[in-house]
């Protein structure tokens, strides 16, 4: 896929979105074509399904599938509890659904199913559509919960206790950036995250077939270290879609925390 | 010097900015285990703020990618 035009090196051809059955359907002037993003997405979320039902048995004695399920809503549970207290329950649902679909999502699209001819691997979360969505409801619950529960006293979050007189204005403009930045910040970094990862492992790849097309001396100087290079990034990769999922989660339950809680 | 020249210097340029967030985040990492080996009893409780460090200093090397990104292919 990374060098499909000849010697010319086109990492960000894996990130278009198109029709998966080929023509566009425009209705009222919006294409709702069903594109790869969306097939995607129904595989995430099937994959997502499939590992839950593992675990929906209920047993007394957990089975392994139990057991995988269970140590997942455990960790978040565990998350939330740490941050927010006892009340972070009330957000596993939401937090944990964000976490699990976002893991996937991220783990999906490093699969190397562009080994099938014919099939292109997507990853969903390299789109900011996708992950500033995702981002905007993490901040529109802390809106509606810190709203909903301290009224017009939610706007103390950005005036902290004991700050000087002199100093509330510069300080409140200042807590008030730093809040509204949020769900750019968390959107943006999933997303580079994930593009930034995959633009790597594109070029590299490049490197490999490129090489191995300039003969044999090419192939043994570049595309040799360039393989074991894509098989170091790929687990770097794996580590990343991790983290980056664990981050969204952890950052979405601290933001919760100032809304219950305020400072 | 034409514009195409100085867009690609500048994507070039932005991508030092990325080598330096390698450093904050090794910093956050390398003085968390300092703390970590310190007192390993209190190390589990502050693994969130290990990434929440992690994040933040990440996100800005990230930036200096948006730049690049945004330079080469959208400027």
């Amino acid at each position: 896929m990374a060098a499909e035009s000849g010697s010319k090196i086109d990492p960000m051809h894996q990130f278009l979105i198109e029709p998966v059955f080929g023509q566009h359907w425009v209705v009222g002037g919006y294409d709702i074509s069903f594109t790869n993003s969306a097939l995607w997405m129904v595989v995430t979320l099937v994959v997502f399904w499939g590992f839950m039902l593992m675990g929906m048995k209920g047993q007394l004695v957990p089975g392994r599938g139990q057991a995988a399920v269970e140590m997942m809503t455990g960790f978040v549970k565990n998350m939330l509890t740490s941050n927010i207290g006892p009340e972070g329950t009330k957000f596993l649902p939401y937090v944990f659904s964000l976490f699990m679909f976002i893991l996937i999502a991220n783990l999906l699209g490093l699969l190397p199913f562009g080994l099938i001819p014919g099939a292109h691997p997507f990853t969903i979360t390299s789109h900011l559509t996708v992950t500033g969505v995702l981002a905007i409801i993490s901040f529109s619950i802390v809106l509606i919960v810190g709203f909903g529960r301290h009224g017009f006293h939610f706007f103390s979050l950005f005036v902290p206790h004991g700050t000087p007189l002199v100093m509330i204005p510069l300080i409140f403009v200042v807590e008030l950036m730093s809040f509204l930045v949020r769900p750019f910040s968390l959107g943006l970094r999933l997303f580079v995250a994930m593009t930034a990862g995959h633009i790597l492992l594109k070029v590299l790849a490049a490197f490999v077939i490129t090489g191995l097309n300039a003969g044999v001396g090419f192939a043994a100087l570049v595309s040799l270290p360039s393989l074991a290079l894509m098989i170091g990034i790929t687990l770097l990769e794996i580590l990343v879609a991790g983290i980056q999922a664990y981050v969204f989660a952890l950052l979405t339950s601290v933001y919760l925390n100032d809304a219950v809680n305020l400072h | 010097m034409d514009a195409e020249a100085a867009k690609l210097l500048g994507a070039g340029l932005a991508a030092i900015g990325m080598g330096l967030a390698s450093l904050g985040v090794g910093n956050v990492f390398a003085k968390y285990l300092e703390g970590a080996l310190r007192n390993p009893s209190a190390a589990d409780s502050q693994q969130g703020r290990l990434f929440i460090g992690f994040a933040g200093a990440e996100l800005l090397g990230l930036l200096a990618f948006v730049t690049m990104i945004i330079l080469v292919f959208v400027a």
